[in-house]
């Protein structure tokens, strides 16, 4: 065989060898995926969804979870966009270019790499102990806000970054003010990318176990949160944000690390629900970049 | 005749208040910039404080030094080293999986794969990095675990070896997308050059975009070291929580993280050693991930700044 065959040789090889090792990733969520919901099957009904969390592994359910994570997701959103959306504005609208603008870039990097756990720690002893907020949903939403933080900030600067000048440019023309600029147009212009960061920093939010055991979740709770509805004027009731609570991986952690097998089945079945939200999440996110970059060609 | 004049009082008084409205807003939104530096500010203050009066109990000595880690027995010992070890032996075997895996995939995307491919491939990948981390615990124990015991008899059901090699398959879409991001910044002139010497594509690939691109990559390892130091779902459920001092990843350990996680699972009483040890542990997690975050950090600004 000639130097040339062998060279090219080589190259086909590493084709097969490139295509293994990006099938063998993919197979790993394909058969992650397939085994929690086979292992998970003979829970995965109405009741699971229904029922508190149980000593009997057939009629544990997970109702106090999905509960606790919908409201500490909404606290999350609630925390994280708006100071998100707001600090990544002020990056790239009207930082002006100097070593304190700097100051503020190096740290949203580097919270972008502190470890999860770090996070939990950091609301243990400032939000639980120092703000008095208890071992709470209020406490849990709002550390997981933290942490999603740096990823709404980065997503809604690349969105804002994507406006081009001219609009910009335009408004000013015609008298508009920075916020007038910003708010009128940057915004509406770039919502998309701020909605898909939005989205990815959830689906990382609720599957993050670490930081809330470490405020305290309590992972056999038989009660719901107060409703946030009331019967009465003004008809909302924020009394919830002080209880406490449980959430999906917290439950599934739980049930998976009991050495009784009947309770692996339910924690297969948590994990193929809590598996299934992010991935559609993601997938959202995905469907949503695609579709934006698609349509929007100025 | 004053130009100021030939505009409308009303019209003025309404610039005056939108400019003040203005001031006003950037305010706010510096006050949100600022809580990127305050969170970061907040985290050394409450872990630097909450351990000092560990450290009054334990000197920094013996916390350093001692081989054991027994903060919750009667005849407590605080050496740090066992968590540490269990730490270092996960993000080694994990490494072990995502430097090799990472790599070809970063190659494979940037050099080989088609554009369709790689806009089909890139998504699923991310959704592999997007699994929650419990999940991947339940993975490693009960999928990779019984998996490893068949190819190693007497394989206990706790070991480090199967966490850190599912930690490795979590981190992989990590390093290969940092790397891959490197290697596309390497300009096709550079490229082209190897094309016109009659080099093929592998060879382009190994001789001049991988070396073109490797401070890149070395950031892609030393993040996705960082991120296997801090990962804590997966050693919790699949390590075993007992502190061990040993290098052999076939044995249960606890590591940093999954200590951490223990003791939060109990009920410490606010001002206990045991709540104080946590922040201590804490405390040398967050100096580990932050030296190599700093490290990566330096690396990826260099390669973008040389094209």
């Amino acid at each position: 065989m000639g130097n040339i065959e062998r060279r090219k040789l080589m190259d086909r090889v590493f084709v097969i060898v490139g295509l293994f090792a990006l099938i063998a990733a993919l197979a790993v969520l394909f058969a992650l995926f397939a085994d929690l919901v086979v292992q998970g099957a003979p829970r995965l009904d109405a009741g699971f969804l229904t029922s508190f969390a149980s000593r009997k592994p057939a009629e544990a359910g997970i109702l106090a979870a999905w509960v606790g994570t919908a409201l500490i997701m909404l606290v999350t959103a609630c925390v994280a966009m708006p100071l998100g959306v707001a600090a990544a504005i002020y990056l790239e609208e009207y930082a002006p270019k100097n070593g304190f603008t700097a100051i503020i870039e190096v740290n949203v990097t580097n919270l972008a790499g502190v470890p999860s756990i770090i996070y939990g720690l950091l609301a243990l002893g400032l939000f639980v102990y120092r703000f008095n907020f208890g071992q709470s949903i209020l406490a849990a939403g709002s550390t997981l806000a933290l942490l999603i933080l740096p990823i709404v900030i980065v997503a809604t600067r690349e969105a804002v970054r994507a406006v081009p000048r001219p609009i910009r440019e335009a408004a000013y023309a015609l008298g508009a003010t920075r916020w007038e600029v910003t708010a009128h147009h940057v915004l509406p212009y770039s919502m998309g990318g701020v909605l898909t960061g939005m989205i990815i920093g959830l689906s990382r939010a609720i599957g993050e176990t670490a930081p809330i055991i470490t405020i305290g979740a309590l992972s056999f709770i038989a009660f719901l949160p107060a409703s946030p509805f009331t019967s009465e004027f003004p008809f909302l009731s924020f009394a919830w944000l002080k209880d406490p609570f449980t959430a999906m991986p917290i439950q599934m952690f739980n049930w998976v690390s009991r050495p009784d097998p009947d309770f692996r089945v339910n924690a297969a079945a948590a994990g193929a629900i809590l598996l299934g939200m992010t991935l559609l999440m993601n997938g959202l996110a995905i469907w949503l970049r695609f579709r934006f970059r698609k349509r929007i060609y100025w | 005749m004053n130009p100021q004049q030939t505009i409308p009082a009303s019209f003025r008084a309404s610039i005056r208040r939108r400019r003040a409205r203005d001031r006003v807003i950037e305010t706010l939104l510096l006050a949100a910039g600022l809580a990127a530096v305050f969170a970061t500010a907040a985290i050394v203050w409450i872990l630097v404080s909450e351990a000092l009066p560990f450290f009054e109990h334990v000197p920094v000595r013996d916390f350093l030094t001692d081989t054991l880690w027994t903060p919750l027995f009667a005849e407590p010992r605080y050496g740090i080293m066992p968590l540490v070890a269990g730490t270092l032996v996960t993000t080694f075997v994990a490494l072990l999986v995502a430097m090799p895996a990472g790599t070809v995939i970063a190659i494979y995307l940037s050099e080989f794969a088609s554009h369709r491919l790689r806009e089909v491939v890139k998504p699923a990948l991310e959704m592999l990095g997007a699994v929650p981390t419990v999940v991947y615990g339940y993975f490693a124990l009960a999928m990779v675990t019984p998996f490893l015991q068949k190819l190693i008899p007497g394989l206990p059901g706790f070991n480090m070896l199967s966490a850190g090699l599912v930690i490795g398959i979590m981190i992989v879409p990590y390093v290969a997308s940092v790397s891959e991001d490197a290697m596309r910044a390497v300009p096709n002139d550079m490229r082209e050059g190897s094309y016109a010497m009659g080099a093929t594509r592998f060879q382009t690939a190994t001789r001049v975009v991988v070396p073109g691109a490797l401070s890149g990559i070395a950031a892609a390892y030393i993040l996705g070291i960082s991120r296997a130091v801090g990962e804590t779902m997966v050693v919790a459920v699949a390590a075993g929580l007992q502190p061990n001092l040993t290098w052999n990843p076939t044995e249960p350990a606890a590591t940093i993280t999954s200590f951490i996680v223990q003791v939060s699972l109990g009920d410490l009483p606010h001002d206990s050693i045991g709540y104080q040890s946590i922040f201590a542990a804490g405390l040398v997690l967050l100096v580990i991930t932050l030296a190599f975050n700093i490290a990566g950090f330096v690396l990826t600004r260099r390669f973008r700044e040389t094209y």
